[in-house]
């Protein structure tokens, strides 16, 4: 590997002035230089689990767990020496091979390890080996576990793959890597139909991102000459300007892609779907990383971004649209699971709208990315730790009064809980706020439209976490007849237990010391005071105004009145979150059926039509060799009499050409 | 060329399988033997073409390397010429890696209780006569004799088809019969026509002699459209593409292995090699209709595909739709783009024999080739599925897998001349996972099914041939530059005359800065 790691270090200076990255990355030396090892740990994982077979059913799983922890240990050892490097000397690059030299196009296979990817690497090996060991007990009677935890060893590893590419190409392989892992994880029981159906609704949904992901770094090429992150910046800055078209066009595809990926819309309806996958998986995957990717493509192209107001404003848009989305349709939803993942999409709109703001937001798009993959980890193992003790049910309406049964559960849950709807001082508290407060800042229009967006989201995740708490662990007890609710095993409490400790405290470390924002500061150009439109102190009050308000309806709806164990028909807008606002209507009418028609049709066409109008020139021939067939009885016969018949054409041929 | 101290690789290569097909077919004794003796014919040939290929100099500048010359009929100019560049050469290696592999999976094709040795001896040494065939058209370097080649395929393919196949397959043999006469006798007239026009002489349809004639525009584009039609017959593409699904689907998975993997390359390998070396303007005078045509296929067969019930005429649909990325990559005239369809050529060789062998594979447990007929059978043979859901993924070109790489230098190399083209076909890669993950879907999930516990999965046999593809598309997927350091340097000669002809000027006002 050695050999060729000087190779990336490319001479010469940027254009001063980018957001991002300052400095160069050098090529890595020391431990560093290892970092290709946090991707080939889990990814031999999964293909020893694979193609090992049956034979690894034993070990397998506790493997595919070391090797998890493994990543994690050699993430923290290049954190560490990362910290001890000046600010500027920070990124480092790894060369690994020559990956595809086709004509002019020339791309390495190349990790740049730095500042923001690192901040990724830490949150994926920690909360995805956790997650890994909670899997260990909640996936234990199992017969297909191997496989689950091959699985989830090949989205460890593709995740990294994800952030630590250093070419748009080659994080495109990550960002299909943790698609196929998804994909297959959440049809994991696949002999369920609907489930297995959830799996293709999600990597078709995310095939139309893709479509978007392959025309920008086809752009970037053409515009830049090359895809890796260094000439795709140098290029922006001697583009900008000049061609505010090409960079919206590039930044607009980039996002296609961002939105299927992080379930934004309009590409969102697969992630109620995915929570058909085990609920480890919900926790990992569809809450805590693979989804956030759509922010870190945000963050990570920042560069084309700025150069494009025009994007960034449909990024905003995006974001503040799905904030709202997503809580709607949470306040609607009665399967526990489809609550959260409705409170995901919600979050990642937060993330997004942050991210679209443009370098004052990045720091904290990253932040609340890194807090909520904590509480919203914690949520979902909380979520399966229920589950786990009600026979796998999800029905909210059947839960009620666990906190008795479930003592480290709801205590675990409760602080996740409590950091979501940002009470004050835990990690969502300092997140979240930092977001309402940027979302605030501008001139016009926008900052009051966006801001209040923001804030008004706060009131309503405040009312369906409140909701979703109170209907499961207070209140009276519904349960079916035959569940016998239990705590679960300590493989699954000590994960939640860790992941509540960083739902607690992550933020107050990360936040209001100043960590975050000067750890990204390469990103954000600097830490900057935000100055929205109305006071700091007036955004702080509102939001804890509007969350109270939230709390206090759902402790009236759902904990001072009974819940009635049959969902009530409700107004026409419950009726529509119910239905996740139409979106598989919407899309079942503009896309399914038509498309179901144009391909039946076409078969028929092609089958009836094509097949006998074109064959019109191999009828001729060939009904005339056929008759011949019929009175010479041979095919060598018929053969040499097309064969005649072509020479006659040759003759003729030969005569008109002379 | 001719240097008697040198060994004629390219002849030994195409004599070995041809002299094991006449032994296969004469061996007394049961067909055990006689299919022992098929495959490890098949393995010598693959071993020598190794050693071959390591005689291949990618630095050379010269266009074909391991050249045989040989004055055949003096008289009509035809001579006995063989050399490879290095996009024949990849084919080639391909054709000699998918044989054995077919093979093996052919094992039981053909039940010698049911109908004899012999018949097994014969199927058996009709794939040996192919692979020889399969060797001499993408070897010839003279045109005639790359023509002779062309049409003496069709005759293994055609008694391969009718003789073995499924309940239509007389039908469907004359049907691929009939296409593929018609196209060669168009590029027969086209053959001789350009003879005319070249310098003529004893070795007056050597490749080198035909190459940079001046022809009057309306004859050059006359003789363009001769070899075309017969390439665009047998790629296939949009609209003569309806032998195809007939042929494959009566076809034994082995035989539509070899027709669409490796055979109906000899279309888009003839494009890149004739079409654009011979005839430059033409070939850029045609470009708008081809380009068309070409996007048309990407989509048109991929909806085709999802629509279809029977898996092996879906495959067959999906070869369409990667036909048209093959010819949208030639087409674009930049060297990116024939880099990507060059090895898009051999990728898409080595997913489709994944696909209709796999498939095969549950035909064979099953006895059926609908869709519908299956379900759950993740559970039946998980091993099987496992490695149909990876030949799928590759096919749907999904990164990390081999297919990915030459689908993206193909749109990344048209976009700059032919942009909306581009952008369109990419679409296509919406509807890939279309047809393949509800194919899987229909087949694998679901509860299992009742009746089939007899039902084994995957036999060492088998895995034998599974695991060399499945390896296949993660080493290509990483590594790619393994096959386009050999192709670069003979696309860039095959591009060379069509891009100094025509002024290739992007058609988009802003290049590239580098």
């Amino acid at each position: 590997m050695s050999t060729g790691m000087g190779t990336l270090v490319h001479q010469g200076t940027y254009a001063a002035g980018l957001a991002a990255q300052d400095g160069e990355a050098h090529a890595a030396t020391g431990f560093t230089a290892y970092a290709w090892l946090l991707i080939a740990l889990p990814a031999f994982g999964a293909l020893f689990l694979l193609v090992g077979g049956r034979r690894t059913n034993s070990f397998g799983p506790v493997l595919a767990t070391l090797l998890s922890w493994g990543s994690f240990v050699i993430g923290a050892i290049i954190t560490i020496s990362m910290m001890g490097r000046a600010a500027g000397d920070r990124p480092k690059s790894v060369h690994l091979f020559d990956w595809i030299t086709g004509g002019s196009f020339d791309v390495q296979a190349g990790l740049l390890i730095d500042q923001l990817s690192i901040c990724f690497v830490l949150l994926i090996t920690f909360v995805g080996s956790l997650i890994h060991v909670y899997s260990l007990g909640y996936m234990q009677d199992d017969p297909d576990k191997r496989r689950f935890f091959a699985y989830l060893n090949l989205f460890v590893a593709a995740m990294l793959l994800l952030v630590l590419a250093d070419s748009y190409l080659l994080l495109y392989v990550g960002w299909e890597g943790v698609g196929l892992a998804s994909y297959l994880l959440i049809g994991f029981w696949y002999h369920n139909p609907v489930f297995a159906t959830a799996g293709n609704k999600s990597f078709f949904a995310n095939r139309v991102g893709d479509f978007g992901m392959t025309v920008a770094i086809i752009l970037m090429f053409f515009y830049f000459g090359g895809v890796d992150f260094r000439t795709v910046q140098a290029g922006v800055a001697g583009l900008q300007g000049a061609h505010q078209g090409v960079m919206t066009a590039i930044a607009l595809t980039l996002l296609l892609g961002a939105t299927a990926k992080s379930a934004q819309l309009p590409l969102q309806s697969w992630l109620g779907d995915a929570m058909a996958g085990p609920t480890p998986v919900s926790a990992l995957i569809h809450a805590a990383t693979m989804v956030t990717a759509g922010v870190y493509l945000v963050v990570r192209a920042g560069p084309i971004f700025e150069a494009s107001p025009t994007a960034q404003l449909v990024v905003v848009i995006v974001g503040s649209a799905t904030l709202i989305f997503g809580a709607i349709i949470g306040c609607a939803k009665d399967d526990i699971k489809k609550a959260l993942a409705a409170s995901t999409i919600s979050q990642i709109g937060y993330m997004m709208l942050a991210a679209g703001l443009g370098p004052i937001g990045y720091a904290f798009a990253i932040f609340h990315l890194l807090t909520h993959g904590f509480f919203k980890a914690g949520l979902f193992l909380g979520a399966g730790s229920v589950m786990h003790g009600m026979k796998d049910q999800v029905d909210m309406r059947r839960f009620g009064g666990l906190w008795v049964m479930m003592k480290v559960t709801w205590v675990t849950f409760g602080l996740a809980y409590l950091s979501i709807i940002g009470f004050p001082l835990l990690s969502g508290f300092w997140s979240k706020d930092k977001i309402i407060e940027a979302a605030f800042v501008g001139e016009g229009w926008r900052p009051w439209v966006f801001g209040l967006a923001a804030l008004i989201g706060a009131g309503i995740t405040a009312f369906y976490m409140s909701r979703l708490f109170f209907m499961t662990f207070h209140g009276k007890r519904r349960w079916t007849d035959e569940v016998h609710p239990h705590e679960s095993g300590l493989t699954m409490t000590v994960p939640m237990v860790v992941l509540a400790f960083g739902s607690a405290f992550l933020g107050l470390i990360l936040g209001p010391t100043g960590i975050i924002t000067s750890w990204l500061a390469p990103f954000t150009g600097g830490v900057q005071e935000l100055h929205p439109v109305i006071p700091e102190s007036a955004v702080i009050a509102l939001t804890l105004i509007l969350v109270a308000i939230g709390i206090a309806l759902a402790w009236m709806m759902y904990l001072r009145d009974e819940v009635p164990q049959a969902a009530p028909r409700g107004n026409l807008l419950t009726q529509a979150a119910r239905v996740d606002l139409y979106q598989d209507h919407v899309n079942e009418a503009l896309l399914m059926r038509p498309g179901i028609h144009l391909t039946r049709s076409l078969v028929f066409a092609d089958n009836e039509g094509v097949d006998g109008a074109v064959g019109g020139l191999a009828a001729f021939v060939g009904g005339t060799s056929s008759r011949m067939r019929k009175i010479q009885n041979g095919f060598v016969r018929s053969y040499a009499l097309t064969f005649l018949t072509g020479i006659v054409a040759i003759i003729g041929a030969l005569w008109v050409i002379s | 060329m001719t240097d008697m101290s040198t060994v004629p690789w390219l002849t030994i290569l195409g004599v070995i399988p041809l002299v094991g097909a006449f032994v296969v077919a004469f061996l007394p004794g049961s067909a055990e033997n006689a299919k022992r003796v098929a495959v490890a014919t098949s393995i010598l040939t693959l071993v020598v073409g190794i050693v071959a290929a390591t005689r291949f100099d990618t630095s050379s500048a010269a266009q074909f390397q391991l050249g045989e010359q040989k004055s055949w009929i003096p008289q009509l100019g035809v001579s006995y010429a063989l050399g490879v560049d290095g996009i024949a050469l990849v084919l080639i290696l391909m054709s000699l890696v998918l044989t054995p592999i077919c093979m093996l999976a052919a094992w039981h094709d053909v039940s010698e209780s049911e109908s004899g040795a012999q018949r097994v001896k014969t199927y058996f040494a009709l794939l040996l006569v192919l692979e020889t065939f399969m060797v001499g058209v993408f070897a010839a370097t003279d045109v005639f004799l790359f023509y002779v080649f062309f049409e003496a395929m069709l005759i293994p393919v055609y008694f391969l088809i009718g003789n073995y196949g499924g309940p239509r397959r007389q039908y469907a043999a004359m049907k691929f019969l009939l296409f593929g006469l018609t196209g060669g006798l168009i590029m027969l007239v086209a053959v001789i026509a350009l003879y005319l026009q070249g310098p003529g002489g004893a070795d007056g349809f050597m490749m080198d002699k035909l190459t940079g004639l001046q022809f009057d525009p309306t004859t050059g584009r006359l003789l363009f459209v001769g070899f075309f039609l017969a390439f665009a017959i047998k790629a296939p593409m949009v609209p003569f593409h309806t032998w195809l699904p007939d042929a494959a689907t009566e076809s034994t998975p082995a035989t539509a292995t070899l027709l669409v993997g490796v055979l109906d390359k000899v279309g888009t390998f003839g494009m890149i090699r004739f079409c654009l070396q011979l005839f430059p303007e033409a070939s850029a005078w045609a470009t708008p209709v081809v380009i068309v045509l070409a996007v048309l296929a990407v989509l048109y067969g991929a909806l085709l595909a999802i629509g279809q019930t029977d898996m092996m005429r879906l495959i067959a649909y999906t070869s369409v739709s990667h036909f048209g990325f093959i010819v949208l990559g030639i087409f674009a005239f930049t060297n990116i783009g024939g880099a990507g369809a060059s090895l898009y050529m051999l990728n898409h060789g080595f997913s489709t024999a994944a696909l209709f062998l796999f498939a095969g594979m549950f035909i064979y447990r099953r006895g059926s080739k609908r869709i519908p007929d299956y379900g759950g059978w993740q559970k039946v043979t998980p091993v099987l599925a496992g490695v149909f859901l990876a030949a799928g993924m590759s096919t749907l070109a999904l990164p990390g897998l081999s297919n990915f790489v030459s689908e993206f230098l193909v749109l990344v190399g048209a976009f700059p001349t032919q942009p909306a083209a581009a952008v369109i076909g990419a679409s296509g890669i919406i509807f890939a996972a279309l047809y393949i993950l509800l194919m899987y879907k229909r087949m694998a999930t679901g509860p299992r099914p009742e009746g089939l516990s007899g039902v084994r999965d995957l036999s060492v046999r088998e895995k034998v041939v599974a695991a060399p593809l499945v390896a296949f598309f993660l080493i290509i997927g990483f590594f790619p530059n393994l096959a386009l350091d050999v192709i670069n340097p003979a696309v860039d000669t095959s591009l060379s005359h069509v891009q100094s002809t025509v002024a290739v000027t992007p058609a988009l006002a802003e290049g590239s800065t580098k």
